[in-house]
């Protein structure tokens, strides 16, 4: 069993989210799209990259519900994904990564595994 | 092989349909077709709508290759010139000659021409075929009053074609003191006479005519009572004749006045000959309609195939929309006391008269006339037709039930038996399209349609198809209403009331109050676009900016690579040298590739999100604005130069495009918005392609509506012709809001007038005679909106909240997205292309 441990990254302030938005995270050469769901009153990390057309857009799309699931639709061609479990939920597109998210001190932290 | 061979003549409706039915019940017989005209069988029915952009192959009753597949052989454009009965063998204009076991004459009517003097004028016209048509049309080209000889159905519709047309002036010349005479009685027709002249056609009862004067070509009529009318075109429409001379000509029988007789089995006194349709003469009458027709046609196609079926005179119970009034007459509408008794309604407010005929005992419905408003028809003619009993208070039917219960229209569609006919064309019964419903999961009209054939006869059952289907989807527990999504079980124009009675301001508030869930990709830009056009705040107030649409979200296009799009509005596409300076230094400064647009604007591409606010900081400074090209809202309302500079010039088009784009600016509606003035009828700015398009007439001004580029190009329909700079602006107010209250999410006006039913006649009832009293309060609206204009990027740069949004990384505010590439193409910049994963 190979221990895994999670990094804890500095994204930004609580007050620096959009409400029920995203906003996009410069994570060294990454970029991880970080959404506010105020309205459930909860914070989902993903890749901000579409993997349709490869556009780093996820972060300017629309959240949103299908059933309980949360999801995410990218604002180029309104490709969903789930912001629970990564999987596309509107055609074929290979699923997206996501991040564990947590809040301490009205900082918010995005989990990078090492 | 032991087939027998049926020979066709004649390839009308009545013809194409025997067709159908014999091929569809059995292989036995080799089918051969003569039709005189060159085009297979066509929708005669709805002709008129060769008018309103049907093409001759849209009217088209089969595809191209239905008689090829059906081992049918179809000679077009061959007339048979004489049937030899004693060898039983026709012969054809073209020189064939064919023997035949069965020979079905479907001859069809031409239309009767009255023994007027002058009626081989040119510019007189009759209206029966396509030719006929297009003659009219090339015609009325250098027309511009037209009259019509014959008030009966096919003369309204003809008066129809004619108003389609453009002519300036419509008259109807009816001999008959009334009206559709075979349809409806005096009252009636005095109530349509009234709604048809607040329409634009003149008409005229009781005048008969006495001769077509002019030299060569008509110019005037005159009549027997001495008065005269100056026309320019005549179309005559005064009845029908049936074709019976190759019958008469071959020595079988005829009826005194016309026609082809025959017995209850369409057979003529020749009993290897049969005649369908409006040829032939069953018991003193010939039949005018399609659904009699059809029904004679699967009488001789049974009988073949050795079934046993009787044609027994058929119910002439008729409902049509005549240039936009609704016209039904059902069962006997003319029966009186002591036979019967009636009762009478009439609204001259409303041009509404109805009239019902229940039997002495009252517990019976005998027929009627609804003329004004027909929506109970078919239930009024189920309850004739299967001997319904009528309700305690039978004014109900046609007055609605006043207190209590409202639920008589469904409970009447459940009360019908299985067996009750809905569509008479077809002969489709409730019970096969509550089948095709429930097992054969139809679940639109269209696919009841594909299955049972109801409605596609003269479509006037199509209400009560939608009606029963709506009724058994519900009975199974099925969900029918046309809603928003998950999250609003809601129709777009049931939220907009909802939000406006609830003085809902946010997106938040809304699902709160009428939603449930969180809302997605649809909703969001939906309710977003609700709230704008009815509030008209500034889309990114705090709240509302993540439920906008990423374009509305960050007031810009999102282009390819995720960079974004600028465009200032530059009103009627007149602009300033300097402010073209101005646009060519920002585009340098900020590295943008410039285009002109299809709407007399430029478009500056490849901004990063970050210089969005730059870039208009520096515009607005410049007195530029938004131009609202990333909303679903106005865009630009391009315009000629006009009488300031062009010699054809009739009005000052550019002032009249500035002063409409400066009132509509901003405004939210379903769709996009596009309009164009052009200052005379050379068209130069297009104004005919566009949601609402403005022409300059000697007079003042035609206002266009419902045009559409795009994937669906339509041309736009007159709406109003030669009205003031004031009136014109009224009408696009109200046409607006009209549009942004009843449309459906992303639907533009073009699809949203094709839905309409009443089409155009409905919309210009609306907009211009005021019918649904909504004028008034539409133009308060529209004066508010105008009234609350702000430009968004001008709040958006005030603003640091808003400002904040547009930058690409939360945590590093100063960096560009690094992923952007360009491509260099003639000296600017391009999106690098897409990627696949």
């Amino acid at each position: 069993m190979v221990e895994t441990t999670t990094n804890w990254f500095e994204a930004c302030r609580v007050e620096d989210a959009v409400q029920n938005g995203g906003v996009c995270v410069k994570c060294g050469e990454e970029q991880i799209a970080l959404f506010y769901f105020t309205r459930r009153n909860e914070w989902y990390a993903t890749q901000n990259l579409c993997p349709h057309r490869r556009q780093m857009a996820l972060s300017r799309g629309m959240i949103g519900s299908v059933g309980e699931d949360p999801k995410i639709a990218c604002p180029f061609h309104k490709k969903t994904f789930s912001l629970s479990t990564g999987e596309c939920l509107s055609g074929d597109e290979c699923a997206i990564q996501t991040y564990p998210v947590k809040v301490e001190d009205g900082f918010v932290y995005i989990g990078l595994q090492n | 092989m032991n087939q027998k061979t049926v020979v066709v003549i004649g390839n009308g409706m009545v013809g194409h349909k025997f067709c159908e039915k014999l091929a569809a019940k059995s292989d036995k017989f080799r089918i051969i077709v003569f039709g005189e005209e060159p085009r297979r069988a066509y929708d005669r029915v709805h002709l008129s709508e060769y008018f309103n952009g049907k093409t001759a192959e849209d009217l088209s009753l089969s595809h191209e290759n239905w008689y090829n597949e059906q081992n049918i052989i179809l000679h077009l454009g061959d007339p048979v010139k004489e049937i030899d009965r004693e060898n039983k063998t026709i012969h054809s204009s073209k020189g064939l000659i064919l023997n035949y076991d069965y020979l079905i004459l479907a001859t069809g009517s031409s239309a009767f021409v009255p023994d007027i003097p002058g009626v081989d004028k040119d510019g007189v016209f009759v209206y029966r075929t396509i030719e006929d048509l297009e003659l009219i049309k090339n015609y009325a080209l250098n027309a511009k009053i037209g009259s019509v000889l014959g008030g009966g159905l096919l003369g309204l519709e003809a008066a129809k074609a004619l108003i389609d047309l453009n002519l300036k002036e419509t008259h109807v010349i009816e001999f008959a003191p009334r009206l559709m005479p075979r349809q409806i009685d005096s009252a009636g027709s005095q109530m349509l006479q009234t709604k048809l002249s607040t329409l634009g056609l003149s008409i005229y009862t009781n005048k008969g005519t006495s001769s077509i004067e002019g030299e060569n070509r008509i110019e005037y009529l005159k009549f027997n009572d001495g008065s005269e009318l100056k026309t320019d075109i005549l179309v005559i429409s005064a009845g029908i004749r049936p074709r019976d001379e190759l019958a008469k000509l071959c020595g079988i029988e005829v009826g005194t006045r016309g026609g082809i007789l025959v017995n209850e089995a369409m057979q003529t006194s020749d009993p290897s000959v049969f005649a369908i349709g409006e040829c032939a003469l069953f018991n003193h009458n010939i039949y005018g309609l399609i659904a009699p027709g059809y029904e004679m046609a699967e009488v001789v196609a049974a009988n073949l195939c050795e079934g046993d079926k009787t044609f027994n005179g058929f119910d002439m119970s008729t409902k049509l929309k005549l240039i936009g009034v609704d016209v039904a007459s059902f069962g006997d509408p003319f029966i009186t006391e002591p036979d019967s008794r009636s009762i009478l309604f009439e609204d001259t407010h409303k041009g509404i008269y109805k009239r019902i005929n229940i039997s002495n005992d009252g517990k019976y419905l005998l027929g009627g006339i609804l003329i004004g408003e027909a929506e109970a028809y078919n239930m009024l003619l189920q309850t004739v037709n299967n001997k319904i009993a009528l309700p305690p208070n039978p004014e109900d039917l046609i007055l609605g039930s006043r207190g209590g219960s409202s639920q008589t229209e469904n409970a009447g569609l459940a009360g019908l038996p299985d067996d009750a006919l809905i569509c008479s064309c077809e002969g489709v019964s409730k019970g096969s399209i509550c089948n095709a419903v429930s097992l054969e999961g139809c679940e639109s009209v269209d696919a009841i349609k594909k299955c049972t054939k109801a409605g596609t006869g003269c479509g006037g059952c199509i209400p009560m198809v939608k009606d029963l289907m709506v009724h058994t989807m519900k009975e199974n527990g099925k969900y029918i209403r046309n809603v928003v999504c998950e999250h609003f079980q809601l129709s777009r124009q049931e939220l907009y009331d909802l939000i406006k009675i609830h003085n809902l301001k946010s997106y938040e508030q809304v699902l709160d109050n009428v939603g449930k869930g969180d809302g997605c990709e649809i909703c969001k830009p939906l309710v977003s676009s609700l709230l704008a056009s009815i509030w008209n705040d500034m889309i990114l107030k705090r709240g509302n900016d993540t439920a906008q649409d990423s374009n509305d979200r960050f007031l810009a296009n999102i282009q390819k690579g995720g960079t974004y799009s600028v465009v200032p509005r530059i009103p009627g596409g007149e602009i300033k040298p300097e402010k073209l300076v101005i646009i060519g230094e920002v585009a340098e400064k900020y590295g943008l590739y410039t285009k002109i647009t299809g709407g007399q604007r430029i478009d500056m591409f490849g901004a990063h999100l970050s210089d969005l606010p730059l870039i208009w900081e520096e515009l607005i400074a410049a007195g530029f604005e938004s131009g609202h090209a990333y909303g679903k809202a106005l865009r630009t309302v391009k315009s000629c130069v006009g009488s300031t500079w062009c010699r054809f010039g009739l009005h000052d088009s550019v002032s009249y495009a500035i002063r409409i784009e400066e009132r509509y600016r901003g405004l939210r509606a379903p769709h996009k918005l596009k309009s164009a003035v052009s200052g005379c009828i050379r068209e130069c700015a297009e104004a005919q392609s566009k949601d609402f398009g403005i022409i300059a007439t000697e007079k003042g001004w035609n206002l266009y509506v419902c045009g559409n580029g795009g994937s669906k190009p339509q041309h736009a329909l007159l709406l109003a012709s030669d009205v003031d700079s004031d009136t014109c602006i009224k009408y696009i107010d109200r046409f607006l809001m009209f549009y942004i209250r009843t449309a459906d999410p992303l639907t533009r006006t073009a699809p949203w007038l094709n839905k309409m039913e009443g089409g155009i006649e409905y919309l210009r009832n609306v907009v211009v005679n005021d019918s649904l009293g909504m004028a008034a309060q539409w133009e308060i609206e529209m004066q508010n909106i105008v009234n609350s204009y702000q430009c968004e990027w001008k709040t958006a740069i005030e603003d640091p909240e808003i400002r904040k949004r547009f930058n690409h990384f939360v945590n590093a505010p100063e960096e560009k997205d690094p992923s952007i590439k360009f491509d260099e193409m003639r000296g600017q910049k391009k999106a690098a292309n897409w990627t696949t994963a």
